[in-house]
């Protein structure tokens, strides 16, 4: 009898007292991992999987260019529209676009800018390929076709 | 007496999981993971309007024609084919025929893959065949160097001996995949 008085004794508590601890690694590490969101997406964006990815060494090299249908249609329209920065804006302002870009790098790394092409799946060949031909124009040939290796969900 | 002594001295920390919680909850929600993954092309570089279009002799033979309308619908080497998971095993086989089979490339160097899509073509479609056309080069090169595929496309991490092989081995099976512009049937 006396036996059992001695465990009920004892505490049962499990210690949460590193609980903080790990909860905050964890939150480091999504800190680190991660980064805020730079612009506003007014384009739709499902991006199409593939399974030959390569990835991007340097992220300073890399622009985005967002193409895509246009969330807001009753006021930019339901045809897909090309984004830059928080913009959307027409194929000929893709040339402005690369320049600045290549202004914030650089005098080395301006040839080696990859411009990422985040386009939704959606979209016609059309439109990529009025962009290419600018970003041809804009002598920015390394070009990345942002895929995903699983389904994406809709962002 | 004896119980204010044992109640000195402590900090109640029970809260502060929660409110790191929080914290947490509000980074995974307003943060999304830096994903620089694609499909990396490049592009021919802008013609001079003064310089006459280089003349390129080509023989029939080492051009491996992959044709997609605006309706999705892929032509290989002058054949319908729905499935685009078949395209990876006749690159390779175009690719590394050496001059066997008469309707194929005559050498690896000389073999171009002509990729053609129409303005309609949808860019999933266009992603997905590019996919695995990349991926048929990729895969010859690791079955070449005895490595994964993984490996390849992580080639500029790799040990300095395996990426100069690597270079080695691209001279002579360039990934000459050649993308034309698209063709205007289909609209815009």
């Amino acid at each position: 009898m006396s036996k059992f008085k001695k465990k009920t004794e004892s505490s049962q508590d499990i210690p949460t007292s590193a609980l903080p601890d790990i909860i905050f690694m964890l939150l480091f590490f999504f800190m680190v991992t991660t980064v805020l969101r730079e612009t506003d997406l007014l384009v739709m964006q499902r991006i199409p999987r593939a399974e030959q990815l390569k990835k991007m060494e340097k992220k300073s090299l890399v622009s985005y260019i967002y193409i895509g249908k246009p969330k807001e249609t009753n006021r930019y329209g339901s045809e897909p529209r090309i984004q830059v920065n928080d913009v959307l804006v027409e194929p000929e302002g893709i040339v402005q676009f690369v320049n600045q870009e290549k202004d914030k790098l650089s005098e080395g790394e301006r040839d080696q800018i990859t411009m990422a092409l985040k386009v939704d799946k959606e979209a016609k060949m059309g439109i990529v390929s009025d962009v290419q031909q600018e970003l041809r124009n804009a002598n920015a040939l390394k070009v990345l076709y942002s895929t995903t290796p699983e389904i994406n969900v809709q962002l | 007496m004896a119980r204010k002594k044992r109640g000195a001295g402590e900090v109640n920390a029970g809260s502060m999981a929660d409110i790191a919680f929080l914290l947490l909850i509000f980074f995974l929600v307003t943060t999304t993971i830096a994903s620089d993954k694609g499909l990396a092309i490049r592009l021919p570089p802008k013609q001079d309007p003064n310089d006459p279009p280089p003349e390129v002799k080509f023989n029939e033979r080492n051009i491996f024609k992959v044709l997609i309308n605006s309706q999705d619908k892929m032509l290989v080497e002058g054949e319908p084919m729905d499935d685009v998971g078949r395209l990876k095993e006749k690159v390779k086989d175009f690719v590394l025929n050496y001059g066997q089979n008469p309707e194929l490339s005559e050498s690896p160097t000389d073999a171009v893959v002509s990729y053609k899509t129409d303005r309609g073509t949808s860019y999933e479609m266009y992603t997905q065949v590019l996919d695995e056309l990349q991926g048929a080069y990729y895969e010859i090169y690791a079955s070449q160097l005895g490595v994964t595929a993984e490996k390849i496309r992580d080639i500029n991490n790799a040990e300095p001996s395996m990426k100069d092989r690597y270079d080695e081995l691209k001279k002579e099976i360039p990934m000459a995949i050649s993308i034309a512009e698209p063709s205007k049937a289909g609209g815009n």
